[in-house]
């Protein structure tokens, strides 16, 4: 096919072109469907049930990407299953997708896969994709259309035989606020080419690098135009040509779909291969990558922006629900009290029991579940055949099958409890916490785990005890050091360990709380900051003239500002100088036009460039990896300072002698009287205790150095030394440490008068 | 037969993916389904209509519960069981006296309430067509069909395979010429247009019906000269094509907004909309807004004409029409999502999001309201429309969807 459509292109003759078009159509679309995410993150639940079965709005999730593929013309399906396949293959047997017309599900399994590389190299060897494939994992949700996207895939495949995919976007609210109550996904920046629509640069997890990016200068010089996003959003449905498949094969090293394929393609031009991207506008495309979008995706279905894949339409033999007013879905044969308050956008699934004087709101609640009065359910997503004794509260947690709470039970938010758990009676379960029967595993590796590691004999090992520990009742057979489910619970609450509790909220179903809110609306303000952090330091490269970005920022900024960014400015040339090994007057003179432009005094400039100085003694271990276009990272910061390993201080101290020695004339000029002399000390001072704490326990010795190098006069530190004398007991912490110093200071002085 | 089978679970699975939409599309569609499903039929005992019509009756319920809200399939179903009771009925008398007396024989306590209502209403039959205003209440058991199969199945075996093949070619037709109906009914509804539409009238219409449609051009092709006023039909805006498509044909149009019927009804001298569905009371079930302008067209006495096609009268009452019959759309229609992401935010503490979007598909305009109903077989006034219920359906089938749900 591949050498047919080869030649097609490559003959110009207009009857091979009017032949295609209709090859094309014949061609039946095929798609592959990941039925397993290869990550770790619906843990506890994923030890017991693959992700894709797991209930969305009272429908296993895979239902909805199969019924997408349906809709849009996908005439056969691969599932590739590996953790839990064969619960995934009997669920699909027994569903109505094995017997639609015009519609084939065929499913791979294997079990030694441990990423989506390896399911797609797998696939090539079956030899059973023929053309262009939808790639999609089994967890996403879509109503787009795939007609247009997939007539311009075409199209420009007949053009240029090198791209090999497009992929799917969908413009976001750019704030990460937004990013992360709406996904908890991180920061995506893409670079496209406006015009064509290629994708030329992708970069996700970007918080890692506190909001910049680095790009390569040869995608500013190839390319007439590129617009930078980070407005974008991921749907993960990626359209590719068969070569995707042999390019896995090639590569044998890609593992993840995005981090190594993607990147990869991009990075490498020898091949030339291409990827484009086709935005869609009003339709709705989402990935639930973690228990948040777990949660949004869920009130976006209830919402009904996913129609027509929402609870009332039978779908995918659904059961029958009927749309209630104020967003109320009720499956049949529920039995509710009169007094029961189930508000709006709640769903309720088959032969639900609600008691007197309960109260659920936004909520989904499975089948056949049992629900006591004065009960409290907010947020939450309880599936199939709960019990929830009298008077338990539930706010925002997921609660899966056959999950018993004795009466008084209270989770809080962001609560998980695994399979056939057993809360005990006035048990409050901790914030964030997960609980299942299944001990945690004890080996953890990094996030690319796999799932299938515990299925099989894993699993059955595992089952095994908890049969064991629910025989015993758990009072004699669980550790003493497990922190108990109240009397007569059942479960293990999972320390946690990934990430951290910091991490926790990111991810969780419950809403951010408000400090992690404010922090993330201050990193906004810190990210604006950078953004003008990062046009200074782009003169580091030598190619943007800082002198303009001086002058903008001078106009509409305050004095205070304007001493950051001044001092910015310097550190920047001073690191270039550095790197480039500019002559020492030429520094000085770029140095005093910043200062000219800046309106600064040279006591403000000695401060800077002895401030950069010392950041370059810290970072000198890592100044053979700056690269040509690396931004440093915000160097005021605490952040930054802890980022850097702690160095043995003697070798800072050796760094510290060096650069001092190389860069003392450049310091000198500055230092024209004894003030700007002072001004050093104490901005040393300062960054000894703020922003370069490994100085700290060197100070004394540093600034001997100093004194040693002429820089600084003993009248100086003296002075310095004076000045201190009335300070409290916290600012006197460095005179303490050089006292041994100035104690000589003073008596050498006194000998030489 | 793989090939039937196919056929019956492609439509429902189509209906209730919304992808077949709309009342002649899906009017059409199953009329073709179930004349296929007669066609397959085989009697296993030659026994006559009373199997054909539990197998109509399957599909059929199949059909209705895969999207309630597209009422012209009950319709067509319904259409098509009268058709076969009816066809049924020539044969059956021959043997009325011979029912009774096997009724009699083997007396069964289920079957036999079932077998003397059936017999009296076959007397009756040959005469004047079963289903009385009254009978439009009653309801049957729900063993019915079971019975019937039953009883019959003794009576028929001899007697009976002689006139199953004539009964089948005469249903087939019969079929046929109901599908003949709903691809023409345009015409025929088109073929009114002369008599109501006057020289220099202005007409306003809301959103796009393809009756509208036809009967404006219709009107125009016989060179009457009038204007249009078009509300677009906000979130489809629907109305927009209507006014290229009219532009075409070389008829005046002016397109104006939902919200402005009520400015512009003043000019305007008949309103002429098309509906989903008409309702057993003469009330119809509409594309959202056309409440409004029915009684903005009340308020200055203006005729509000609808154009409907037989396929689109239903033997319903609308009881609790809101919740029952209305389909709420996607939100996307009315607002962009990613325009509307960060109010639409559920992750922040008050876990509720305050922006809610409600798009219904429909309205329901009371039958006070409307002056004219135009179908393919005349016009009727609103308080006649039960009477061609009764003409079109048998009252056993009425209405399959009040059964109790098993």
């Amino acid at each position: 096919m591949g050498a047919q459509k080869k030649r097609a292109a490559a003959a110009a003759a207009a009857a091979r072109v009017s032949e295609d078009p209709d090859d094309l159509a014949r061609q039946p679309l095929q798609a592959i469907l990941l039925a397993d995410s290869f990550t770790t993150k619906f843990r506890p639940i994923t030890l017991e049930r693959p992700k894709v079965l797991l209930p969305l709005v009272n429908v296993p999730m895979i239902n909805y990407t199969l019924a997408w593929l349906e809709a849009a013309g996908v005439a056969e399906v691969f599932v590739f299953c590996c953790a839990h396949s064969k619960q995934v293959i009997d669920y699909l047997e027994n569903s109505e997708w094995f017997s639609q017309p015009n519609f084939t599900v065929k499913t791979i399994e294997s079990h030694n896969i441990i990423s989506a590389g390896d399911a797609l190299r797998l696939i090539y060897e079956q030899n059973v994709i023929h053309g262009d494939f939808v790639l999609i994992s089994g967890d996403t949700v879509s109503n787009m259309s795939l007609t247009q996207a997939l007539q311009e895939h075409k199209e420009r495949k007949k053009k240029d035989n090198n791209a090999v995919m497009t992929m799917i976007i969908k413009k976001s609210k750019p704030s990460p606020i937004t990013r992360q109550s709406r996904l908890g996904t991180d920061e995506l920046f893409m670079a496209i080419d406006p015009n064509t629509k290629q994708l030329l640069y992708y970069e996700d997890k970007a918080d890692h690098s506190k909001g910049t990016i680095c790009l390569d200068k040869m995608l500013l010089a190839e390319n007439p135009s590129i617009s930078l996003h980070n407005d974008k959003q991921d749907c993960y449905i990626d359209i590719c040509s068969p070569e995707v498949l042999s390019l896995f094969t090639d590569n044998f090293d890609y593992q993840h779909l995005r981090r190594h394929f993607v990147k990869g393609l991009l990075l490498d031009d020898i091949m030339g291969y291409k990827i484009f991207t086709h935005e869609i506008h009003s339709s709705y495309a989402a990935r639930i990558d973690n228990y948040r979008s777990y949660d949004i995706v869920s009130k976006d279905i209830i919402q009904r922006w996913t129609y027509p894949y929402v609870p009332d339409v039978k779908f995918c033999g659904n059961r029958a629900t009927k749309l209630e007013r104020r967003g109320m879905y009720r499956a049949l044969e529920i039995e509710q009290s009169r007094s029961a308050q189930v508000g709006s956008f709640t769903v309720i699934g088959y032969g639900t029991k609600i008691g007197s004087n309960s109260k659920i709101s936004d909520s989904v609640i499975g089948e056949g579940c049992t629900i006591g009065s004065n009960v409290l359910i907010e947020g939450s997503y309880i599936w199939d055949n709960v019990i929830i004794e009298d008077g338990c509260e539930l706010r925002h947690v997921i609660v899966c099958d056959g999950v018993i709470m004795k009466a008084g039970a209270v989770l809080k938010p962001g609560v998980v409890l695994s399979f056939k758990v057993v809360i005990g009676e006035r048990f409050v379960v901790p914030a964030y916490s997960k609980v299942s029967l299944l001990q945690q595993p004890t080996v953890h590796d990094s996030d690319e785990e796999l799932e299938y590691a515990d299925n099989s004999s894993g699993t059955v090992e595992f089952s095994c005890t908890a049969d064991q520990s629910n025989g015993e009742m758990t009072s004699e057979s669980s550790e003493a050091h497990k922190p108990k489910l109240g009397t007569g619970g059942v479960g293990y609450i999972w320390s946690i360990c990934e990430g951290g509790q910091e991490e926790e909220w990111r991810h969780s179903v419950a809403p951010i709380p408000e400090d992690k809110l404010t922090e993330l609306s201050e990193a906004m303000d810190d990210d604006q900051e950078l953004v003008t952090q990062d046009r200074t330091a782009l003169s580091t490269s030598g190619e943007l003239i800082s002198d303009s970005n001086a002058s903008e920022g001078d106009d509409n900024e305050d004095s205070k500002d304007d001493s950051v960014y001044f001092e910015k400015e310097v550190e920047a040339t001073f690191l270039r100088a550095v790197e480039e090994n500019v002559k020492v007057d030429h520094v000085i003179l770029e140095v005093n036009s910043l200062r000219l432009s800046y309106n600064m005094t040279s006591a403000d400039c000695a401060g800077a460039v002895f401030y950069s100085m010392m950041k370059l003694a810290i970072k000198t271990p890592h100044s053979s990896a700056i690269g040509l276009l690396t931004l440093y990272p915000s160097p005021f910061s605490m952040v930054a300072s802890n980022a850097y390993p702690i160095y043995l201080s003697g070798e800072l101290q050796q760094n510290t002698a060096n650069i001092i020695t190389t860069w003392q004339k450049l310091l000198k000029s500055y230092l024209l009287e004894i003030d700007e002399e002072i001004e050093i000390i104490l901005k040393f001072e300062e960054m000894c205790l703020e922003s370069a704490k490994e100085f700290s326990p060197l100070f004394a010795r540093i600034l001997h150095i100093l004194y040693d190098k002429d820089i600084l006069q003993e009248d100086a530190i003296l002075r310095w030394a004076d000045e201190k004398e009335g300070a409290d007991e916290s600012d006197k912490v460095f005179v303490r440490q050089s006292e041994k110093f100035i104690q000589w200071l003073r008596e050498a002085s006194e000998e030489e008068d | 037969m793989p090939d039937i089978q196919a056929l019956v679970s492609d439509l429902p699975s189509k209906l209730r993916k919304r992808r077949v939409q709309g009342s002649y599309e899906t009017a059409r569609l199953t009329a073709e389904l179930l004349r296929a499903v007669i066609l397959q039929h085989k009697e296993p005992t030659a026994s006559g209509a009373a199997s054909l019509i539990e197998a109509v009756r399957r599909v059929g319920e199949q059909l209705i519960a895969a999207n309630p809200v597209e009422l012209a399939v009950g319709n067509i179903v319904r259409h098509v069981l009268h058709i076969i009771r009816e066809e049924d009925l020539s044969p059956l008398t021959d043997i009325v006296g011979e029912l009774k007396l096997s009724a009699e024989d083997d007396v069964e306590d289920i079957a036999e309430d079932e077998n003397s209502q059936k017999s009296s209403a076959t007397t009756d039959g040959c005469l004047l067509k079963p289903p009385l205003l009254l009978a439009v209440f009653e309801h049957l058991p729900d063993s019915a069909p079971a019975c019937q199969t039953f009883s019959s199945e003794n009576i028929f075996a001899g007697k009976a395979d002689k006139s199953a093949k004539k009964l089948k070619s005469e249903l087939i037709k019969a079929v046929n010429e109901l599908i003949e109906d709903i691809n023409t009914c345009r015409e025929g509804i088109a073929e009114q247009a002369m008599e109501l539409i006057h020289q220099n009238e202005v007409i306003l219409t809301l959103g796009h019906s393809k009756f509208v449609k036809e009967f404006l051009c219709a009107a125009k092709e016989k060179k009457r000269s009038f204007e249009v006023f078009i509300a677009d039909g906000a979130p489809k805006f629907e109305g927009h094509i209507l006014a290229k498509e009219l532009d075409k044909k070389g008829l005046k149009a002016i397109v104006i907004t939902d919200s402005a019927v009520f400015a512009m009804i003043s000019r305007v001298n008949m309103v002429i909309v098309g509906v989903h569905a008409v309702m057993a009371n003469g009330g119809v079930i509409a594309p959202a807004g056309l409440h409004v302008l029915a009684l903005a067209a009340k308020k200055h006495d203006v005729p509000f004409v609808v154009v409907a096609s037989t396929h689109e009268l239903c033997s319903l009452y609308p009881h609790n029409l809101e919740v029952l019959l209305n389909e709420m759309r996607c939100p996307s229609e009315l607002l962009n999502f990613e325009e509307f992401s960060d109010c639409i935010d559920y992750g922040i503490a008050s876990s509720s999001s305050l922006l809610h979007v409600v798009n219904p598909a429909f309205d329901y305009v009371p039958p006070e309201l409307i002056r004219l109903f135009v179908t393919d077989i005349g016009g009727y006034s609103p308080s006649y429309i039960y009477r061609l219920i009764a003409d079109y359906y048998s009252s056993e089938d009425l209405p399959p969807q009040q059964k109790p749900a098993s």
